[in-house]
């Protein structure tokens, strides 16, 4: 296909020991941090403290990401298509479902239930940003991330419009942590648009599907590296290249048979 | 201009639905499906309990309900070549696909473009949830997964696609959405998406949900499970019947010569309720801004669509707000119905499966009735009462939609015609 090309104008980064994307900006360039204490969750400000303690990790996690990107690109929240892209949803959400369910099905808490749709999180920011536009959930196994950006780009290609690309998963837990090898939480997020913004481009952001098969590109930092068995993981290559602001050239893998050619460039007038 | 501006979508370029299939309790392929809503024959049947209850529907003390079970799933693995893949859901899948020439149009669209030029776009709510739930009732010693159960590639969101991939040797790109109830008719407008922007030539569509104890119990402890076949629209509605169904169509370019009475994709539109995770919007906001995206993109007004398959879950709250959006927005004239009675409601499924049965009636062969349903309720006004038709009706309709809505306030909306608006061979099939 021929080489599309979107902008990115907000760039968003949680992990418990990388809580922001300034502090992972540093330590994705292999730069040290300050070695503050892991923080447990995400506390994001969207929702009120009740919500919070309530709700899900994944949850947590997409809407911290979501609304940190959005604030940096200067975007209205309540206006903006969304896609949200996990691997797997929210694992302890899962276990807890299917543990309920093999034991006492009957005690299975409606709450519980609606969490466990993969699109509890873009529901949650719909309710909490008051916005009524498009909002998508998906999956794509090892190439969750690829496929939320080829979905989110397509949008934006499409409807000539800015699209929020958030991408997390959750550590598995019980017996799913047999099955599944997820560890950690993870959250990312872009957002992209078809036109440069002076103000707000940082980098530009080529993009093309083509035949093939390829391994994830080697990660270069420790931090990226200790997040490697997030079932997002396949998002670090392309944040590690972000956090160099360097003109980057990476393939991710998208499927069995088919990579993702991307190339960003820092945009001059937008840099931080 | 883009939607995010506040404004409506441009109009998009119709696509080509060049084959389609689909399996529900009603009917295993799409002739068995249309004669049964020809003939309003539901598929529900009462869900057995104690000794006799399904092995999807788990231990613990019965449920009273009808579900729509599709008979031939618990007795016929997959072949041997796709085993490590089996499971109930699977299973669904690759029945459905071996009815109404599906796999051979498949082959020829790979032919024709390459194998890495065909996507998939797969709709689910559960995917595999119910093959996790059976390894939770049976774990290792370890507190793990059995041996039988420890496939990484099965317990996940994206298992049902990947399979899919593989059952169908496509090298595309391939995506799962899961919003919930929505899941297969967003499959649509991914797939126009990826057509527009020339990532592939081709898209398979699909939509595939099957019965687990996660949706059996999930919407009984929400209370919206009916002890008797739903009854959507009825003043004596007291809830959802679930089922299961898959559901594939096959979606290309408009071919420069329009194929005279070829079904095609005129429209979509995907809105949000930012209201409630598993009650409707009270106004219907985000159901009527996904109809309004779907007019805009289609270049139709709403007054021109003579067929809608209605969500129509048959709880309390998505009737009463899906009612006064048809009488609001529709033509008195409209042959409005729901499906649910005949199929169950198939979730993630129910979109691709009920843009089906427009397809059916875009070809003539049935437009469905809203079985069980003995009145519309008299709290909907004598509009919707003469909107909504509660038996099957022959003639072909000309301009059909089909809403889905699902948790999370995830609500989408199709509209299907026939090119060129020629007249359709009410004949002519399915492929």
């Amino acid at each position: 296909m021929k080489t599309q090309r979107l902008y990115i104008d907000g760039i968003a980064l949680w992990s418990h020991a990388l809580p922001g994307w300034a502090l992972a900006q540093q330590a994705l360039r292999g730069e040290p941090v300050a070695a503050d204490p892991p923080v447990a969750r995400p506390n994001p400000a969207l929702l009120a403290a009740n919500e919070r303690r309530r709700a899900p990790d994944a949850v947590l996690v997409a809407l911290e990401v979501a609304a940190a990107a959005v604030a940096m690109a200067g975007q209205d929240a309540a206006t903006l298509p969304s896609v949200f892209t996990s691997a797997h949803g929210d694992l302890g959400i899962v276990d807890a479902l299917c543990s309920t369910l093999a034991t006492n099905p009957q005690l299975l808490s409606p709450t519980r239930f609606h969490h466990s749709v993969h699109n509890a999180a873009s529901g949650y920011w719909a309710m909490a940003t008051g916005c009524r536009a498009a909002s998508s959930a998906v999956s794509g196994f090892e190439a969750s991330f690829a496929v939320g950006l080829l979905e989110a780009g397509t949008q934006a290609h499409t409807d000539g419009t800015p699209v929020l690309l958030v991408g997390f998963d959750t550590a598995a837990r019980g017996a799913l942590a047999s099955v599944n090898r997820s560890r950690g939480l993870l959250g990312v997020a872009l957002v992209l648009t078809p036109q440069r913004s002076s103000a707000a481009s940082v980098f530009s952001l080529d993009w093309a599907f083509a035949a093939g098969t390829g391994a994830l590109p080697p990660l270069a930092s420790a931090a990226a590296m200790a997040l490697a068995d997030n079932a997002m993981a396949d998002a670090l290559p392309l944040f590690e290249a972000l956090a160099h602001a360097e003109d980057t050239a990476l393939t991710l893998p998208l499927g069995p048979a088919g990579i993702l050619h991307l190339r960003t460039m820092p945009q001059p007038a937008g840099a931080a | 201009m883009s939607a995010a501006a506040g404004g409506l979508p441009s109009r998009m370029a119709p696509l080509d639905v060049t084959a389609f299939t689909a399996a529900c309790a009603a009917g295993i392929g799409v002739d068995a499906l249309a004669e049964a809503l020809a003939a309003q024959r539901s598929g529900l049947r009462r869900l057995p309990d104690c000794e006799n209850a399904p092995e999807w529907a788990g231990p613990g003390a019965p449920v009273a309900t009808w579900v729509g079970e599709v008979a031939t799933l618990a007795d016929m693995p997959l072949p041997a070549a796709l085993a490590a893949w089996d499971c109930r859901p699977t299973r669904l899948a690759w029945q459905t696909l071996q009815r109404d020439g599906f796999i051979a149009a498949v082959a020829t669209a790979r032919t024709r473009w390459g194998a890495a030029r065909v996507g998939l776009v797969l709709g689910t709510s559960a995917s595999t949830i119910g093959d996790s739930e059976a390894a939770y009732r049976h774990l290792d010693a370890d507190g793990g997964f059995p041996p039988s159960h420890r496939n990484p590639r099965l317990n996940t969101p994206h298992a049902l696609a990947a399979f899919v991939q593989a059952a169908l040797g496509l090298e595309g790109p391939a995506v799962t959405v899961s919003t919930a109830c929505s899941s297969s008719a967003r499959a649509l407008a991914s797939a126009q998406r990826w057509l527009h922007t020339g990532v592939v030539d081709a898209v398979v569509v699909a939509g595939v949900e099957a019965l687990s104890a996660s949706l059996l119990h999930g919407f009984r402890s929400l209370s919206l499970v009916s002890e008797a076949p739903c009854q959507p629209f009825d003043a004596q509605r007291r809830g959802i019947s679930i089922g299961e169904a898959a559901a594939f169509a096959l979606l290309q370019r408009e071919k420069d010569e329009a194929v005279r009475g070829g079904l095609q994709l005129l429209g979509y539109g995907e809105a949000n309720d930012a209201h409630h995770m598993s009650a409707p919007h009270p106004q219907g906001l985000g159901a009527e801004a996904a109809l309004d995206a779907a007019l805009a993109r289609a270049g139709v007004d709403a007054a021109a669509v003579d067929f809608v398959n209605l969500h129509g879950t048959a709880s309390a709250a998505n009737d009463a707000v899906e009612a006064a959006l048809v009488a609001r927005r529709y033509a008195p004239t409209v042959h409005a119905c729901a499906t649910k009675g005949l199929t169950g409601h198939t979730m993630g499924a129910a979109g691709l499966l009920e843009a089906v049965i427009c397809l059916l009636a875009l070809q003539g062969r049935s437009r469905a009735g809203t079985a069980h349903t003995e009145a519309a309720d008299p709290a909907f006004g004598p509009r919707f009462a003469q909107q909504l038709r509660l038996l099957p009706a022959v003639g072909p309709a000309r301009l059909a939609a089909s809403h889905s809505f699902g948790f999370g306030g995830n609500n989408c909306v199709l509209l299907f015609g026939t090119g060129a608006g020629a007249v359709v061979d009410a004949g002519a099939g399915s492929k």
